[in-house]
Order: C-alpha cells, then sequence, then structure tokens
C-alpha cells in the first residue's frame, strides 16, 4: 500500500517543485533515449506530415468552396464571402433539417444512455441466469448489418404507424447504438469500486439513491462518451431518415445533403457549405471526447 | 421478456452479487431487479433485431410486391433459385462486395497501424496531430462524398489546379470512368476509415507495458524485432476483432456508395446491401428483397466464423 502512494505520489513532487526542473529532465531523458532506440525526428514528421495533408486537404477544400464567391478559382478564400451559407440555411431549408437532425440526436441520446445505463448497471453488479446469453446476443448483434434490416424495420413501422415519424427514426438508431453503449457502460460501472455503494447503503441509502449519488457523478466521463457516440451516429446516419421518413420538412441533414448532391446541376458552393453546417456540430463533439475516445477504449471495455 | 419472468421463479436460487451481501433495504426485490433493469434493451433488441431477423427469413419465402399484390403468396424457394441460378447482377455484387471489403479492410488497418505506432511516439505537437489524424473518423459517409465530390469534379478538383500548374493533365471525371471508379471510392472511403484502426489500435498500444520495451533492448533488440516480437503478438486479438467488425461495417456502408457513385457507373459499384435496398426500395420487390438479404447473411456469418477459426482468435499465442 505504501509503495502505491509513494508512486502515485512521485511524478507530482518535481512538478510542484518549480518551475526551472522540468525542461532540463526532459532534455535529459531524450539524448538518452535516442542513445538506445529512440526514433529519428525526420521519420515521424515526414510520413505524419504527408498523412496529415491526406487527412486535411479535403476539409480545406469543402471549407474554401463554402467561403469564395461562385465562380472563383482562388485557392484561399477571399473575399470571404457568407452568401453560399445563407442560401442553404434559408432556401435549401437546411435550418429545418439541422432541427429535426438535432431533436432526433438529442432524443437518441437520451434514450440510448437511459436504456444503456440501466442495463449496464445489471451487468456489472448482479449474477442472473440469462446474464451470459444477454452479453452473447450483444456482441452478436454487433455483426448484424443495419443495412440489411432496412425492409423489414420498415415493414415494422408501417404496421406501428410510424413511418414518417420521427421516432421510428429514433428507435432505430437507439436500437443499434444500444449493445455497444451497454457494454462500455457496464465496463465503467465495473470500474467503480462496489464498497462505494456498500458504504451508502449503511449511511442509510436505497440501492437507487447510492446509485445516483455515489455511482452516478463517477459515470460522468464515461456517459458523456457514450452520449456523444450516439449523438454522432444519429448525426451522421443517412438510411433510416431517408426509409422511414417521407416529407421533405421532417427530413434530416445527411438527406438533406444528398439531395444537393442528386441536384441536376450542382451548386458546388451551396453543396459546400451543407457540408460545412453539418460538420459544425460533430466537430465540436469530437473535439470536446477526442481524450476519451482513447482511454475509454484502452480501459479494456471494448473487450469486455 | 417471457423468459425473463420464468426464470424468475420462486424456484431459482438467489442472484449473487459479487462477493458481498446485497442491501436489503431496496424498494424492488433485488432477484428482480437485474431483469428488471435488461428489460428496456432486452425488448427494444427482441423487437427491433430479432424479430425483424426472423421475419426476414419468412419473407424471404413468400413473393411479396406491393406493386404486384395479386402474385403475393407463398413461394417456397423460387426466390432463392432465382438468386443462384437467373440473377447475374447477385454475383456481380457479390463479387464487388468482396472486392471492397477486401481491400478497405487491409489498405485501412496497414495504414491505421503505421498511424498509431507513429502518434504513440512522443515528439512535439503530438496532442494536436491525433486530434487533427482521428477527425475524419467523425464524418458520415454523405459528408464524406460532398467533399470528395468537390475534389474529383474535374471542374471543381484539385486535379484542375494540378493541371494549371503543368502537372498532369486535364481529365475526366475519375468517377464516370469504370476503369478509376473503384480505386476513387475506396479513396475516399480510406479517408474516413483509417482513423477507426488507429484509434482502436493506440488505445491497445498504450495497454503494453513499457518494461517489456526496456528489457527487450536491453537485451539489444533493434526496434524492428520488438515491432514483431512485442508489439504485434500484444496487438493481434484486438486486430483480429477490429478487422472483423470493420469488414461487417464496410459491407454494410451503403450510404458512401449510393450518394457518390450510385452504384455506378454501370452498376460496377454496386455492393450486395446496397442492391438489397433497391430492389425493396425502387423495384418495391420485398420477397425478393429479403431473400438476397438472408442470403447475405449466411455469407457474411460463414465468413465470420471461417475468419475467427482461422485466425485463431484468443488462442494462447502469448
Amino acid at each position: 500500500m505504501t509503495a502505491v502512494i509513494t508512486e502515485k505520489g512521485l511524478p507530482a513532487a518535481p512538478a510542484d517543485g518549480g518551475r526551472k526542473s522540468p525542461p532540463p529532465r526532459r532534455k535529459r531523458r531524450g539524448r538518452r533515449e535516442r542513445a538506445f532506440d529512440e526514433v529519428p525526428r525526420w521519420q515521424i514528421y515526414l510520413p505524419l506530415g504527408l498523412y496529415l495533408l491526406f487527412t486535411l486537404v479535403p476539409f480545406y477544400w469543402m471549407l474554401l468552396f463554402s467561403l469564395r464567391p461562385a465562380g472563383s478559382t482562388s485557392l484561399v478564400p477571399w473575399p470571404v464571402t457568407f452568401d453560399h451559407f445563407e442560401k442553404v440555411w434559408n432556401e435549401r431549408s437546411f435550418s429545418v433539417f439541422f432541427q429535426n437532425s438535432a431533436l432526433i440526436g438529442v432524443f437518441t441520446l437520451i434514450c440510448t444512455t437511459g436504456v444503456a445505463l440501466a442495463g449496464g448497471y445489471a451487468l456489472a453488479r448482479f449474477d442472473f441466469r440469462i446474464k451470459q446469453g444477454f452479453m452473447l446476443a450483444l456482441l452478436c448483434s454487433q455483426f448484424i448489418p443495419g443495412a440489411l434490416m432496412l425492409v423489414p424495420l420498415f415493414q415494422i413501422f408501417k404496421n406501428l404507424s410510424l413511418i414518417n415519424s420521427p421516432l421510428s427514426v429514433v428507435i432505430a438508431e437507439t436500437v443499434f447504438q444500444l449493445p455497444l453503449s451497454i457494454i462500455l457502460i457496464s465496463g465503467f460501472i465495473k470500474n467503480v469500486p462496489y464498497s462505494l455503494e456498500e458504504a451508502a447503503w449503511v449511511d442509510g441509502c436505497s440501492r437507487f439513491q447510492a446509485f445516483r449519488i455515489v455511482v452516478l457523478p463517477m459515470l460522468r466521463p464515461g456517459l458523456i462518451a457514450v452520449g456523444s457516440f450516439a449523438f454522432v451516429h444519429s448525426w451522421n446516419h443517412f438510411l433510416f431518415a431517408l426509409m422511414f421518413l417521407m416529407d421533405q420538412d421532417k427530413q434530416t441533414i445527411p438527406v438533406g445533403l444528398s439531395t444537393l448532391i442528386g441536384a441536376d446541376s450542382v451548386d458546388f458552393g451551396a453543396l459546400a457549405a451543407g457540408g460545412v453546417i453539418s460538420a459544425v456540430p460533430v466537430v465540436i463533439v469530437f473535439a470536446f471526447i477526442q481524450k476519451w475516445l482513447i482511454t475509454g477504449f484502452s480501459a479494456g471495455a471494448v473487450k469486455g | 421478456m417471457a423468459s425473463a419472468v420464468a426464470q424468475d421463479s420462486p424456484g431459482a436460487p438467489p442472484p449473487r452479487t459479487p462477493g458481498k451481501k446485497p442491501g436489503r433495504r431496496t424498494g424492488a426485490t433485488p432477484r428482480r431487479l437485474p431483469y428488471l433493469l435488461i428489460a428496456p434493451a432486452g425488448l427494444l433488441m427482441l423487437g427491433f433485431i430479432a424479430y425483424p431477423m426472423l421475419s426476414v427469413f419468412y419473407y424471404s419465402l413468400q413473393n411479396y410486391n406491393v406493386t404486384k399484390p395479386w402474385r403475393n403468396g407463398f413461394a417456397g424457394f423460387d426466390n432463392f433459385r432465382r438468386i443462384f441460378t437467373d440473377d447475374p447482377l447477385f454475383w456481380d455484387s457479390l463479387v464487388f462486395s468482396g472486392k471492397w471489403v477486401v481491400t478497405e479492410v487491409t489498405l485501412q488497418l496497414a495504414l491505421g497501424l503505421v498511424l498509431a505506432l507513429l502518434v504513440n511516439q512522443t515528439f512535439v505537437g503530438r496532442a494536436a496531430a491525433r486530434a487533427l489524424v482521428f477527425s475524419p473518423w467523425a464524418v458520415s459517409g454523405v459528408l464524406t462524398t460532398t467533399i470528395w465530390l468537390l475534389l474529383y469534379n474535374p471542374s471543381t478538383g484539385v486535379g484542375r489546379y494540378l493541371a494549371d500548374a503543368g502537372i498532369g493533365e486535364y481529365g475526366s471525371s475519375v468517377l464516370s470512368d469504370t476503369g478509376t471508379v473503384f480505386w476513387a471510392a475506396v479513396l475516399a472511403e480510406l479517408w474516413r476509415g483509417v482513423p477507426f484502426f488507429a484509434i482502436l489500435i493506440l488505445a491497445d498500444l498504450q495497454s503494453i507495458p513499457g518494461d517489456l520495451y526496456e528489457a527487450a533492448s536491453v537485451d539489444g533488440a533493434n526496434r524492428f524485432r520488438q515491432f514483431f516480437h512485442i508489439t504485434l503478438p500484444h496487438l493481434r486479438d484486438a486486430i483480429i476483432l477490429s478487422t472483423l467488425l470493420r469488414a461487417v461495417w464496410e459491407f454494410n456502408n451503403v450510404d458512401l456508395l449510393l450518394t457518390l457513385t450510385e452504384g455506378g457507373p454501370a452498376g460496377v459499384t454496386t455492393t450486395l446491401p446496397l442492391y438489397v435496398a433497391v430492389t425493396g426500395f425502387e423495384a418495391h420487390d420485398f420477397g425478393y428483397a429479403t431473400a438476397l438479404t438472408t442470403v447475405a447473411f449466411a455469407i457474411l456469418l460463414f465468413c465470420s466464423i471461417l475468419y475467427l477459426r482461422l485466425s485463431k482468435f484468443g488462442g494462447d499465442h502469448k
């Protein structure tokens, strides 16, 4: 036990010890590692730079077309114009699509995290008879292609008279998000020590109160990650909305984009502006959860 | 749900909570609690995954076409006979699906592995490089299409500017040429797909204990030997699982191809799921579409099991 404390204490000590100490330390460590097997800098920066070019040029191209006037061939968006955005937002009803997508995304987020929280808690904290079977069903459902389920799902929603209702899209998105979300959340709950909950019971909390007061606050980062996953997926997903929603004014952003693509004479400025609008919320969410992606996965949650 | 209730009969032994005694002051009896908790998820999955799957099998044995209701009825194995003996489009789309999945997954894995190894090094600007390099992960299929249409279009694309500068020549659209369209689509999907592998592999790389490398380098193993003897064996299971998941995902990927190429030109980029969607929703031939779905399921299942067997997933290899 003492060993753990000192090990945890060690890295903190030099950081607190003043601003002078870190730079020389890093220098010395760098030299020592390079003597053994440190990768030469150019072997990192050159391939990474090339790959960054491959990643960023497409993004830049879209920004360029959305910001420069129609007909311009300049490679820098100057003078900047917001005409394309105005056109897409008002004339091509992206304002409506944006609201629809946001609504469906938020409801999917709430349903997915709520249902997955319950299921994940059961998997993390109880042994019950059908637990193994349930786990297996969750894993197997990962291998079912959603695109192949379109026809039967359409039939079901037709029988429930949910075709052309956003609810059908919310249900479909939630269902296909659930398995991964449950697996992830049960992993996060397992990381919260059970003894904390028990201590709360001893103090007079009910199981639910203990969960709300003790477990839930500690799950916040995990829930943010899972919720963001659900939101981004439903925001990006194209087929369910395309197939289950009929009216133009109920459609979502990806379907709106696809109609811009399919137009007889494609207006590239408008198309690019639509693309930027569709990317903005996702980019914000991504910047927010980027760190969590890696730590969340390396928590071993994916491996079960 | 019915089974869950049956499982909860009075004769069932009380559930064990891990190691400790459960709290007794809860409202619901703890024995029923786990079943109540998984009920919403279980019901949703039964209703919208299991039931549709069963209905796929049912409809695949029917003639079911909304536009020709007089012909609807039991069809036996007619749909399947038609698939295997009388439908060149099925075979074409199946071959293209295979080509698409294998190309995408192989290239994404190779590039993702290199990328993960790169951003796992310590260097100045690592956090920013990671964020930028991973960013296409969050982009939708339709947005990928939007972006790459701009890049590929002969009048708006990169090719035109290169030609202006004297590199290459003014070409026609790579998307309307049956010879180039495959690689054009592959490149666009790579742009979006590589970060998935990079993120998963990076997560797994960080779980390798650093002292393994220290010990190896003390023993005189160079970087390549360290990679093949420490890194790769450690990543093995993660790679097998992520390639399999990704293969299903790429098989399933309709967004990009539907919007980028619409399965064309001349049908050369029609995958099996795309063919299913077109048969079901444009030709309204639900019976035949579900028969195609059943065949696709069977192929996927067979390939998944074969892959897991051949790769000896989870085997003792460390």
